[in-house]
């Protein structure tokens, strides 16, 4: 599960806002295939963004997260040129992480 | 303590199969790393954390007495949620909240009642990183999406009903 993650990390004054999107199919487990088979969940439970050693935002997902997941934040503490590191684990225990330049 | 937190997760899930197996034998590493590595290894993400039980509830109540301990609602203006009127499709319903007129957020958490499992995402907010967040979540029906703030030990919330015109949890 390599390069799942898309990063945008652009800092403005002392914040930084982030973007990010995940490839993830966050399989509910309510939804069937097309051989009427229940799809069992499958799903990104913890995503951390670090900037250095300090976790600066951690969310917790469940199956109603929407499909390659999109999240948006802000945090102050880390200045252009910093690296930001974003991992995930999902309820499976795939996990994926990259590192990012805050520009 | 992560570590054995994470076994136990892991010990949990050995339904998978043999591939399944080696990928838990990664995860066991990467959730092993914080413990291992040196100091200035950035953290990453455990399993370990997430809070299992709150987003097993069915009901409103249950999962807020499971992720904080209390379900006492203030309904505030100062939780700002951003919510379209009508979603075409559940699949994909964005959601922002911005809670910056609030100091001291500790965790903002969106709820969704008329889902399957009412709690749908939780953010602990960091020291140093704004109470504000968008992501995208999936509706079944149309039903009220419930903002919920905790700051300075109460929790404040914004209701907004998103109407639903196709839903986004299949069956």
């Amino acid at each position: 599960m390599a390069h799942t993650i898309r990063v945008r990390a652009i800092a403005n004054g002392d914040t930084v806002q982030v973007q990010s999107l995940i490839q993830h199919p966050m399989d509910s487990g309510f939804v069937k295939d097309s051989a009427g088979k229940l799809i069992p969940p499958h799903y990104i439970e913890v995503v951390t963004f670090a900037a250095g050693n300090k976790t600066v935002f951690t969310a917790f997902w469940g199956p109603a997260v929407s499909k390659d997941p999109y999240l948006k934040f802000s945090f102050k503490g880390a200045k252009k040129g910093d690296t930001l590191t974003i991992s995930w684990v999902d309820n499976k225990g795939m996990h994926d992480s990259t590192t990012a330049p805050i520009m | 303590m992560i570590a054995e937190a994470s076994q136990a997760r892991i010990g949990r899930r050995t339904l998978m199969g043999g591939t399944g197996l080696a990928v838990a034998a990664g995860a066991c590493m990467v959730l092993r790393v914080p413990q291992a590595a040196a100091a200035d290894a950035a953290p990453m993400a455990s399993a370990a954390s997430w809070p299992i039980k709150a987003f097993a509830q069915k009901t409103q109540a249950d999962a807020l007495q499971a992720l904080f301990g209390s379900v006492t609602l203030e309904t505030s203006p100062k939780v700002a949620l951003d919510v379209p009127e009508i979603a075409e499709n559940g699949a994909v319903v964005p959601v922002s909240v911005d809670a910056s007129a609030l100091s001291g957020v500790q965790m903002i958490a969106l709820l969704v009642p008329d889902n399957p499992f009412t709690l749908t995402a939780a953010y602990p907010i960091a020291a140093g990183t704004a109470p504000n967040i968008s992501c995208r979540l999936k509706m079944a029906k149309t039903s009220n999406v419930i903002a919920v703030v905790q700051a300075g030990g109460k929790l404040y919330a914004t209701t907004k009903q998103v109407k639903v015109t196709l839903g986004g949890c299949g069956g």
